[in-house]
């Protein structure tokens, strides 16, 4: 989905269903496990307060890729990056970086999980919690 | 398990403060869920000691589609019910199923009794055994609340803890999972409270690779869209469960003011669509599940007579049982009245269902004359009156009298002790169900293995069958039974019975073999038999006696979906399933 990037807009509407987590797990990082997802959705204190959702918020010219030594992450022009697992040395670097610290790095298996904004996560929300857009100051 | 990997149980010794991990290859066969809980519970039960005995066992299970597939997303326990003396089956969803899976753990058994208030923290590398001495006496919120800031894991953990009526080992306390979902029946809390165990906080983070992604992606995909994208789950999304009550009402189904009646003009006040147009606040889901059932409502109370412009606000999951039990049973005819009700039990960590019946029975006892508003229940009770049941549900769990004490004890152990049991709405000791449909619905309580309406959905059966000509007893029993060993099938998986018509056999056994477990239907079903085989026998190494099983008389007095019961044909009924449960257990 090129030129936008992710937006939860509609987190009043969020059910907690865990979809968009388990849909980015599945399908971008191969785990069946919700923590290796580059979207998080939280209470804001239990259940009974309101959700919330932790997720890149498409930094332009993006911090995490600045300071990734091994250029496994590469800013894209609309914001965000693309990872390359490939090329990744496991440094953990880009995780600490994170202006709004969302990228998890997994220290089992030294790697960040981080967003692509490839809208998969957008594609399993059965509420309308979550869309792909244009950045407003792109 | 998943991908064919031996069962993980974790046993903690809670006198030793000890753990064993054991990788069991013999549980396969067993599938997981309710099967291998089964087991485990056999493994370990003293079948002819009390429920409380500090050797008894509590049992947690989840299946090996748990998370990994969409609305998967129970958990069973299972031990010594204190409410039945024998099989105490419970489920409940939110994050705990999820929380066990990535935690790495199939099964976790308790035994033995703590030396003092405890609450465990349990992650994929430990178990953490901590003092709950500040956390006793409080309730189920504020203990929550406490839990989770002592805890780690925010979003990937489960917090399950006991309320005050745990604590007072009332026989039908509950064990609440994560503020709005519970392990409801059969006294679960109760056990837990006697294990001196105030909670169990989960938190798993474990990356399980994916090993078939290609096959998995496509089996998954299916099956999401075919919860999300056709109309077989959206009742439970739209009204949710409380949906049932205006239809039940208008067949004559729906149990009012002690089953006096099976319908009342005031239950529109009290339906699904009056309680979402006036309260509904918010839904939420399981984790894992895109369907989102439970339903918030708002409960705006004010402070007193003194405080003219000062209210709080408080949010209530509200359910068709609920509704029912705290609402249409005790004769209510609007929602604030019984959202005060739903906040006390919940508060108090009490089933709501076997608290409303009990009080609803305690309600026609002193009309009757067998209980006094001075001597027995320190307050006088009357159908539609909100303040002496909210002093009522708070005298079970402080046991003032003697009187509260047998109540404590369920509503059948009370009957029994102060008379009233031709009009105790209980079937094999546990309080009933929502539902006043005829025939398969009682037999269906009264034999199922944990008397749930769940077990077996008699109150469905018995709404099919209206339609169509007369079934015979034989049809009847023989439908009750297929129905629940295919719902022990389902319940090893263990998918949420909402989604049933989804997770038909052949779909199950396709979701199956893309995480690499070869099961067959005919093998799903030899196991849905197995397991109801299983759990009858091991009912009756407790002490039951299907014989002995009796059906008040109130259930035939007052009239189903608008027919008059006959005492023969269930006589008849009740035989036929003791010979088929006979024949079952001697097999």
């Amino acid at each position: 989905m090129p030129g936008k990037i992710l937006q939860a807009h509609g987190m009043n509407r969020c059910i907690g269903c865990y979809s968009c987590m388990l849909a980015c797990a599945r399908v971008v990082n191969k785990s069946y496990s919700p923590r290796y997802s580059a979207i998080q959705i939280r209470t804001r204190g239990g259940l009974q307060s309101k959700l919330t959702a932790d997720i890149c918020r498409g930094c332009l010219d993006a911090p995490c890729a600045a300071a990734c030594p091994a250029d496994a992450l590469l800013p894209r022009p609309e914001g965000g990056v693309r990872f390359s697992r490939k090329k990744c040395a496991g440094c953990g670097d880009c995780a600490q970086k994170c202006v709004v610290q969302v990228i998890y790095f997994d220290e089992r298996n030294c790697r960040p999980v981080v967003c692509i904004q490839c809208g998969t996560c957008v594609r399993f929300c059965p509420h309308d919690v979550l869309s792909m857009e244009v950045r407003s100051n792109a | 398990m998943l991908d064919g990997r031996p069962v993980r149980v974790l046993l903690i010794e809670l006198d030793k403060k000890r753990t064993v991990l054991e990788e069991r290859e013999d549980l396969k066969s067993w599938l997981g869920g309710v099967g291998i809980a089964t087991c485990l519970l056999k493994e370990h039960l003293l079948p002819g000691e009390d429920a409380f005995h500090p050797g008894q066992p509590v049992v947690l299970a989840i299946g090996p589609m748990s998370t990994v597939y969409p609305v998967v997303t129970k958990a069973v326990a299972m031990f010594k019910s204190p409410l039945t003396g024998e099989l105490g089956e419970s489920y409940a969803g939110l994050r705990l199923a999820m929380s066990m899976r990535f935690a790495g753990y199939d099964a976790i058994v308790l035994k033995g009794q703590s030396a003092a208030p405890a609450y465990l923290t349990i992650t994929p590398q430990q178990v953490q055994f901590n003092d709950a001495r500040g956390l006793w006496g409080l309730s189920t919120e504020e203990s929550g609340r406490i839990l989770r800031q002592l805890s780690p894991g925010s979003g990937h953990r489960s917090t399950l803890r006991i309320g005050r009526a745990g604590e007072k080992q009332v026989a039908f306390a509950c064990a609440v999972v994560d503020t709005f979902r519970h392990f409801g029946r059969l006294g679960l809390g109760a056990v837990l409270g006697s294990k001196k165990i105030k909670a169990l906080v989960i938190h798993g983070d474990l990356n399980i690779p994916i090993t078939n992604p290609t096959l998995y992606n496509q089996v998954y995909e299916k099956i999401y869209k075919q919860l999300v994208e056709t109309e077989i789950m959206q009742k439970y999304h739209g009204l949710g469960t409380t949906g049932n009550v205006e239809p039940l009402n208008a067949l004559g189904a729906l149990p009012v003011r002690n089953l006096q009646a099976s319908s009342y003009p005031e239950a529109v006040n009290l339906s699904g669509e009056t309680l979402a147009r006036e309260t509904l606040i918010r839904k939420i889901a399981c984790s894992g599940c895109p369907i989102g059932c439970i339903h918030i409502g708002l409960f705006r109370r004010r402070f007193g007579l003194d405080h003219e412009h000062e209210y709080e606000s408080l949010s209530v999951s509200y359910d068709h049982e609920l509704v029912y039990a705290l609402g249409t049973m005790l004769g209510f005819t609007g929602h604030r009245q019984v959202y005060a009700l739903i906040e006390k039990v919940e508060q108090l960590g009490l089933d709501a269902i076997s608290a409303g019946v009990a009080l609803a029975w305690a309600t026609e006892a002193q009309q009757w004359g067998l209980l006094s508003p001075e001597r027995e229940l320190l307050v006088s009770l009357a159908f539609g009156q909100v303040d002496p049941y909210l002093t009522a549900l708070d005298y079970i769990v402080s046991q003032p009298t003697e009187f509260y004490q047998a109540l404590s004890r369920g509503t059948w152990a009370v009957a029994k002790q102060y008379g009233g049991t031709e009009f105790a709405c209980v079937l094999g000791k546990n309080e009933v169900a929502g539902y006043h449909t005829g025939y398969a619905n009682i037999i269906g309580q009264a034999f199922g293995a944990r008397h749930s309406h769940l077990d077996n959905a008699g109150y469905a059966i018995d709404q099919e069958l209206v339609s169509k000509s007369p079934a015979t007893p034989e049809e009847i029993i023989s439908r009750i039974i297929r129905e629940e060993e295919e719902r022990n099938a389902l319940n090893s998986l263990i998918i949420c019975l909402f989604a049933r018509k989804v997770y038909q056999l052949p779909l199950v056994s396709e979701a199956l073999s893309a995480l690499g477990l070869s099961w067959t239907t005919e093998d799903l079903s030899a196991l849905g038999q197995k397991i109801y085989r299983e759990k009858m026998a091991l009912k009756k190494s407790m002490g039951f006696q299907p014989e002995q099983v009796l059906i008040p008389a109130r259930f035939l007095e007052t009239t189903a979906i608008k027919q008059q019961l006959s005492p023969e044909k269930m006589e008849q009924l009740r035989r036929l399933m003791v010979e088929k449960l006979s024949a079952i257990t001697l097999a």
